[in-house]
């Protein structure tokens, strides 16, 4: 009996310890790039694109990096809802409990795994073969492949929890599947799909590896789909490599402006669900 | 009704609808193979030219030379991953646990929203941090232990990548902790069962298959995790021979290197091989542990 009670207690104090490592990891990532890139956070981090010198620690901004990253995300995220907002209604509505959706499911598991790197490597060799440069455009595609799968799973795993009663209701009033599926499902799984969205900005902005091989780099703000286009992840890690301190001291601020940036994603995740619930039928 | 006010009818429509949204779904449905099959044409020069077995296990990288041996870089994938699972699974399976069974309401939601957040955390600012606090570290420790180490090495990658998959084993585990029925647990409360025994006997064995599935899926995700490892690793092309030793792992090779393809023959090839066999472990691994999930799902309906 004593034994048991100490095995018990020492479990307790394992899982507590576990949770706090797990919690005390993030607070150790966001305090430590917090406290280091502090001191280099200006306004002219935000203001002013990278010159010349910046890279060699002399002055200038990452404004180039963060309208670049922007740019890339806003088209990215318009085309992966357009394809996959479709692809995420016709699983439920017109296929549903069919085995043949389970499989397209199973695909976009295995897909959502694929590393980052993989489907930067694989528009790189579309590039090559197709002789293209790496650009803007080039980022949009990677980025788009890349967040596809995010999209679709995640506004289909909210279809999924639509009352079944509400179909039948809107059936019954004689609408088509399509004006269902555009008229009463979607009304009622927009929370959803303004939290999977943001879920797929936040991972598309922050990804670095596959813009890395499609998207170059340049030190100013692009004026074309073909030209080249810096990104917020890539600044911050080029800055890093850089031998001098005070680039580095930069890549840090930059850092602390990317969390920023994910941050407030998540704020207005928030606030949007909780806004857009009003249209949801209970 | 935006959809009800013009000239075509509405079964008409319908009918339309569906065939676009299908054919959207077979094309999405379709990329794996298409990315798998690029990869493949791409890096048939390179098997062409060579043997399978002398590609996998020779330890011989110098592409000037036409040597593309990727023991070294496959050893290191496989040993920064293995570091951050050891790490990661007693640490995510204790934590799960605790989050989905004794946590109280409020605490779970704080914690989970932590984790959300944790998720979040682009990787190139978890390398950051590697690169601040985790490589002086080790550098203190190894030299402390009598090892010769810059702090760049595996360990600081696997503990980089550790806390880069914590998120995705927590949640799906707690999700499979959860599906177990409250009235499984409530029997065993009613033979006298206390709460650990009731978690160890009952809760455990019966969501382990689940549990086992996330950390299936959390090795995937770390596999082939790329600019966090890269910073942290000290990427040098050798076998490590202990945990304070750099290494070069697949995904590194491919994003240092993919600049000077043009100037080397076959070397393009070398690299989208290394990518493919990236893809071909990690839909492996994927998909066997959705299809344990999927089975169990199957099964609690």
């Amino acid at each position: 009996m004593k034994n048991r009670k100490l095995e018990e207690q020492i479990f307790n104090a394992l899982m507590l310890a576990s949770t706090l490592i797990v919690v005390g990891s993030l607070l150790a990532v966001i305090g430590v790039v917090i406290v280091k890139g502090a001191p280099a956070l200006s306004l002219s981090m935000i203001t002013q694109t990278s010159n010349g010198g910046f890279y060699l620690g002399g002055a200038g901004g990452i404004l180039n990096a963060i309208i670049g990253s922007l740019y890339l995300i806003s088209a990215s995220i318009s085309l992966a809802f357009v394809i996959g907002l479709p692809v995420a209604l016709y699983l439920n509505e017109y296929a549903a409990r069919s085995k043949s959706a389970d499989v397209v499911r199973l695909c976009l598991d295995v897909l959502y795994g694929v590393p980052s790197i993989v489907y930067g490597a694989f528009a790189f060799t579309l590039m090559l073969i197709l002789g293209a440069r790496a650009s803007l455009l080039w980022g949009i595609i990677t980025i788009t492949l890349l967040i596809i799968p995010i999209m679709i799973r995640g506004i289909d795993e909210i279809i999924r929890t639509v009352p079944s009663k509400l179909r039948e209701a809107s059936y019954s009033l004689g609408a088509s599947k399509l004006q269902t599926a555009f008229n009463v499902i979607i009304r009622q799984i927009l929370p959803g799909i303004v939290a999977t969205v943001l879920l797929a900005l936040g991972r598309g902005i922050g990804d670095a590896a596959s813009v890395l091989l499609t998207a170059g780099y340049s030190d100013s703000i692009p004026t074309s789909l073909n030209s080249p286009v810096a990104t917020l992840p890539l600044a911050i890690f080029f800055q890093l490599s850089t031998p001098y301190p005070e680039a580095q001291e930069r890549a840090y601020a930059s850092a602390i402006i990317l969390l920023g940036i994910i941050v407030m994603l998540s704020l207005s995740a928030r606030f949007c669900t909780s806004r857009f619930s009003k249209f949801v039928i209970r | 009704m935006f959809f009800a006010h013009e000239g075509m009818n509405k079964q008409t429509k319908n009918a339309l609808a569906s065939r676009l949204m299908q054919s959207v779904t077979i094309l999405v449905s379709l990329f794996i193979f298409v990315m798998i099959f690029v990869l493949l044409l791409k890096a048939e020069p390179l098997l062409a030219s060579k043997p399978i077995f002398e590609l996998l296990f020779s330890s011989s990288w110098h592409p000037s030379r036409g040597e593309f041996g990727f023991y070294p870089f496959i050893i290191g994938t496989l040993t920064v991953t293995c570091i951050a699972m050891l790490i990661a699974l007693p640490i995510c399976f204790l934590a799960a646990i605790y989050v989905a069974e004794y946590a109280t309401g409020r605490i779970r939601a704080v914690v989970n929203s932590m984790i959300d957040l944790l998720a979040g955390v682009p990787s190139v600012v978890i390398g950051v941090w590697g690169v601040l606090a985790i490589v002086p570290i080790i550098k203190v420790v190894g030299t402390d232990a009598g090892q010769a180490t810059t702090g760049y090495s595996v360990l600081a990658g696997g503990i980089v990548l550790a806390i880069m998959v914590f998120p995705s084993i927590i949640s799906v585990s707690q999700e499979v902790l959860r599906s177990v029925p409250v009235s499984m647990r409530e029997a065993s409360f009613a033979l006298g069962a206390t709460k650990w025994q009731t978690v160890k006997h009952v809760v455990v064995r019966k969501s382990l298959p689940g549990i086992i599935a996330a950390m299936i899926l959390g090795f995937s995700r770390a596999f082939g995790e790329t600019i966090a490892v890269l910073m942290v690793v000290g990427n040098v092309p050798r076998i490590p021979s202990s945990i304070f030793q750099p290494a070069y792992p697949l995904p590194a090779l491919i994003a240092n290197n993919y600049e000077d393809v043009m100037s080397i023959p076959l070397y393009d090839s070398a690299l989208l091989f290394a990518a493919l066999l990236l893809l071909l472990v990690v839909a492996g691994f994927t998909l066997f542990g959705r299809l344990i999930l999927v089975r169990l799902q199957r099964r609690s309906v």
